[in-house]
C-alpha cells in the first residue's frame, strides 16, 4: 500500500481527519525550508503538499504569490523541490505530494519528472492548471502500479457529469476546491461544500480533502465533518512571511499544525458523540 | 480551398471556425486549455455559446452593422507612394486599421466578444491590456452595450500609456493597477484570470489576442479575419492583383493572424514581425517565436520566453503592446510548418520607421505597427518593384507620444 492510502486508512481507524499542509518548497531558502517542513511533519502533519514556485501563479492569492517569489529569489525550482523530498525522506514517512503549475514540470521533462519524483520519495502530484483534457500527454510516462497518485481537482463550478469523469481517473484523494476564487482565506460556503463533498463521496471511494479558502482552525473544524481532510496553505505561508527572520519560526509553524489538528480532532469527537460512531 | 469560398459568401464580420483547432482547441501540438478546474466549465460554456451564437444570422447581422456603422469598416487600403519611392523597391500598401474606431484593430474583437457576452446574458466585461488599445476597445464595447467594465493594467504600462488610461476612465471603465511582476501585460493577464475565477458567473473575460485558453485563440482570430478578407477584396481594385507578401507585427498575434488567415491557402508570403527590444543578444526582447521555446503560459501551449526551469521571463519592448513573453498557439503552428516566417525589429529600428512614416505619409503609426513598417524599410529596397507588400497598420501612434518624449529626454540626459 502506498503512503497516501496507508495514511488515510490509519486516520480512518482513529476517527481523525487529515491535516494536509501546503508550503512552498524553498521558502525562504533550501535549508530553512527543509527545517520548517521537518518541524511540521514532526508536529503531526498528515500529508505534505510541497508547492513548486512558479513565476505566474494564476490560481493563487497574494499570500502564496509572495511566498512563491521568496522561494524563487532563494533559487528554488522543481528540481529543488524534488531534492528536498529526498532529504525529507531520511527523517519522515509523511506522504508528500508535489503541487505545481504545469510549465515547470513540462520544462523539467515528463520522462525525467516521472523518474526523479517517485525515486526521491514523492507520493503523488497535483497540477493546478492541468485539467484531465490536457493530461493525456503524460500517460506514456506514468509510473506503473498505483504508487504515484494523480490528484484531481473538483471546483464548486464543476457540473455533476464532469465531476464523475474527473474522479474516474483520479487516485490518492480528491481535492475539492472550496470556493470560486484564488487561494487565500474568506468566502466559504459550508453548506455548498457539504453537499458537494457528499456527492463526491457517492461518486468515488477516494478520500475527499477540501482546500483553497480554509484559513483558521475554526474553518477547518467546521468543514472537517464533511470531508476526509482539510488543506491549509495560506495560513502557513502567512506565518513564514511574518516570522521569516525569527529564530522560533519552525516552532510557530509546528504550533499551528498542532492547533489545526486539535481543532479538527475536537469536532471529530463531538461528531462521533452526536452520531454514536467513529469516523466514516 | 473550401473555406476561401465561404469567406466570399458570408457577410463581412461573420465569425467562422476553421479546420484548426480541433475540438480540444489544439493547433497541432499547441493550444489547449491549461487552466484551473474552476475555469473549465466557463470555457466549455463559452465555446458552446460561441459556436452556437456565431452561426445565428441575426447575430451576424448585428455584428456586421456595428462593424460598418460604428467601427467604420471597411478600413482603407492605402498605397504608400512616398514611402515606396523613398525605399526604391517593392510597392507598399497600408491596411489602415489605425482608422478604425478607437484607433486600432482591437475593436473588431471587442465588438464580437462584447456582443457575444450580451447574447450570453453576462452583465460585466473584464479585460487585460498592455498598450491600452485593447482596454480602450473593451471599455468602448462596455459603454455601447451598457455593461460594467474593469480593465487590468500593469503599473509600468499605466505609466507609459497614460492617455489610454484616461480614455478608459472617460468611457466609464475602472482601471485596476497590477503591481506584480514587471507590471506589464503578462502580469495584467495573470490578475485578470485570478479575478475571473471569482466572478465567472456574471462576467465575460474579453481576452485581447489570439492567446489564452481555447476557445480564445480561435474566437479572436475569427473576429479579426475581417482584416484579411477586406484586403483580399480591396487589392482587386488597386493594385488589381493579389499581394506577394503580407507583413504584420506580432505580440500575441491577433492583427497578424487576422490579416494572414484568409490567405493561408494562397501563394502569398507571410511575415510576422516580433519586437527585438534592445536586442536578441541582450536578452531584453519580446521575440517569443524567434528566441523562445515550447511551454505553457496563460492557458495555452505555445512558444514562450522562459528559463530552463520553466519560469517565465519578462519581455522587453519599447512598444507596450508587443511586450509579452507568449504568443498565440496558431502562430507557433504556422512557424513550425514554415507557412509563415517570423522576423524581429529592435526598438531603434521601430522608432526610425515611426518617424519615417509620419514624415513621408502623414500617418503616425502605433509603435507596435511601426515594427511591421520597419521590416519593410529594411527589406523592401532589395525586392523587385513588381512585388506588392501589404502591411497591417494595426494602430495609430497618438498614445505613444509620451514614450517618445521621455526617450528623447533620457537621451538628452545621457549626452549632458
Amino acid at each position: 500500500m502506498n503512503r497516501i492510502d496507508k495514511r488515510f486508512a490509519e486516520l480512518k481507524k482513529k476517527g481523525e481527519k487529515a491535516l494536509v499542509g501546503f508550503v512552498l518548497a524553498g521558502d525562504p531558502s533550501f535549508d530553512r525550508s527543509l527545517e520548517l517542513l521537518a518541524a511540521m511533519c514532526d508536529a503531526g502533519l498528515d500529508v505534505l503538499e510541497l508547492g513548486v514556485p512558479f513565476s505566474d501563479p494564476t490560481a493563487d492569492g497574494p499570500v502564496i504569490q509572495r511566498g512563491g517569489l521568496r522561494a524563487l529569489k532563494g533559487g528554488s525550482s522543481l528540481a529543488t523541490a524534488i531534492r528536498m523530498i529526498g532529504s525529507l525522506r531520511e527523517t519522515t514517512d509523511v506522504p508528500v505530494i508535489l503541487f505545481s503549475y504545469y510549465n515547470p514540470i513540462f520544462a523539467y521533462g515528463l520522462e525525467a519528472f516521472f523518474r526523479d519524483a517517485p525515486t526521491a520519495g514523492a507520493d503523488g502530484m497535483l497540477v493546478v492548471d492541468l485539467p484531465p483534457e490536457e493530461a493525456t500527454e503524460m500517460n506514456e510516462y506514468l509510473p506503473d502500479g498505483n504508487d504515484f497518485a494523480l490528484i484531481r481537482l473538483v471546483a464548486p463550478t464543476t457540473p455533476p457529469e464532469r465531476m464523475h469523469a474527473i474522479v474516474k481517473n483520479a487516485s490518492g484523494f480528491i481535492y475539492l476546491i472550496s470556493k470560486a476564487g484564488v487561494t487565500g482565506g474568506g468566502g466559504l460556503d459550508p453548506e455548498g461544500i457539504r453537499k458537494q463533498a457528499a456527492s463526491l463521496r457517492a461518486a468515488s471511494n477516494l478520500p475527499v480533502c477540501v482546500g483553497f479558502g480554509v484559513s483558521t482552525p475554526d474553518d477547518a473544524a467546521m468543514l472537517a465533518p464533511f470531508v476526509d481532510g482539510v488543506v491549509i496553505g495560506s495560513a502557513f505561508e502567512n506565518i513564514i512571511e511574518e516570522y521569516r527572520d525569527s529564530p522560533d519560526l519552525a516552532e510557530r509553524l509546528a504550533g499551528q499544525v498542532r492547533s489545526f489538528k486539535a481543532a479538527m480532532r475536537e469536532t471529530a469527537v463531538m461528531n462521533s458523540q452526536k452520531t454514536g460512531r467513529m469516523g466514516g | 480551398m473550401e473555406h476561401n469560398n465561404m469567406h466570399i459568401e458570408t457577410p463581412a464580420g461573420a465569425p467562422r471556425q476553421g479546420p484548426v483547432p480541433d475540438r480540444y482547441g489544439h493547433f497541432g501540438p499547441y493550444g489547449g486549455r491549461y487552466v484551473a478546474e474552476t475555469l473549465m466549465p466557463a470555457l466549455l460554456e463559452l465555446e458552446e455559446a460561441y459556436v452556437r451564437i456565431s452561426k445565428e444570422p441575426s447575430f451576424q447581422r448585428e455584428l456586421h452593422d456595428l462593424l460598418v456603422n460604428y467601427v467604420g469598416r471597411p478600413t482603407p487600403l492605402f498605397f504608400a507612394r512616398r514611402l515606396t519611392e523613398h525605399l526604391g523597391g517593392a510597392q507598399i500598401y497600408l491596411k489602415r486599421e489605425d482608422l478604425a474606431h478607437t484607433g486600432a484593430h482591437k475593436i473588431n474583437n471587442t465588438m464580437g466578444q462584447g456582443l457575444l457576452a450580451r447574447w450570453m446574458g453576462k452583465k460585466k466585461l473584464i479585460a487585460e491590456t498592455g498598450a491600452g488599445q485593447h482596454g480602450v476597445a473593451t471599455a468602448t464595447a462596455a459603454a455601447l452595450f451598457g455593461m460594467e467594465c474593469r480593465v487590468f493594467m500593469g503599473v509600468e504600462d499605466i505609466d507609459r500609456q497614460a492617455p489610454n488610461v484616461h480614455r478608459m476612465e472617460l468611457l466609464g471603465a475602472e482601471v485596476i493597477p497590477v503591481e506584480s511582476g514587471a507590471g506589464t501585460l503578462k502580469d495584467a493577464m495573470n490578475e485578470a484570470m485570478r479575478y475571473w475565477v471569482s466572478a465567472v458567473a456574471d462576467t465575460h473575460y474579453v481576452i485581447g489576442s489570439v492567446a489564452g485558453p481555447h476557445p480564445y485563440p480561435m474566437m479572436v482570430r475569427d473576429f479579426q479575419v475581417i482584416i484579411g478578407e477586406e484586403v483580399k477584396k480591396q487589392v482587386r481594385e488597386n493594385p488589381g492583383r493579389q499581394p506577394d507578401l503580407l507583413v504584420a507585427c506580432v505580440g500575441g498575434g491577433s492583427n497578424a493572424l487576422g490579416l494572414f488567415y484568409p490567405f493561408l491557402d494562397d501563394p502569398v508570403e507571410l511575415v510576422g514581425v516580433e519586437a527585438a527590444g534592445e536586442s536578441i543578444m541582450s536578452g531584453k526582447h519580446a521575440a517569443t517565436l524567434g528566441a523562445g521555446t515550447t511551454g505553457v503560459l496563460h492557458g495555452s501551449k505555445s512558444y514562450v520566453l522562459q528559463e530552463r526551469d520553466g519560469q517565465i521571463r519578462e519581455a522587453h519592448s519599447i512598444s507596450a503592446g508587443l511586450d509579452y513573453p507568449g504568443v498565440g498557439p496558431e502562430h507557433a503552428m504556422l512557424k513550425d510548418s514554415g507557412r509563415a516566417r517570423y522576423a524581429s525589429i529592435d526598438d531603434e529600428e521601430a522608432l526610425e520607421a515611426f518617424h519615417l512614416l509620419s514624415r513621408l505619409e502623414g500617418i503616425i503609426p502605433a509603435l507596435e505597427s511601426a515594427h511591421a513598417v520597419a521590416w519593410c524599410v529594411k527589406e523592401a529596397p532589395a525586392l523587385p518593384r513588381e512585388t506588392i507588400i501589404v502591411v497591417n497598420l494595426s494602430g495609430r501612434g497618438d498614445k505613444d507620444l509620451d514614450i517618445l518624449a521621455r526617450r528623447a529626454a533620457a537621451e538628452e540626459g545621457t549626452v549632458k
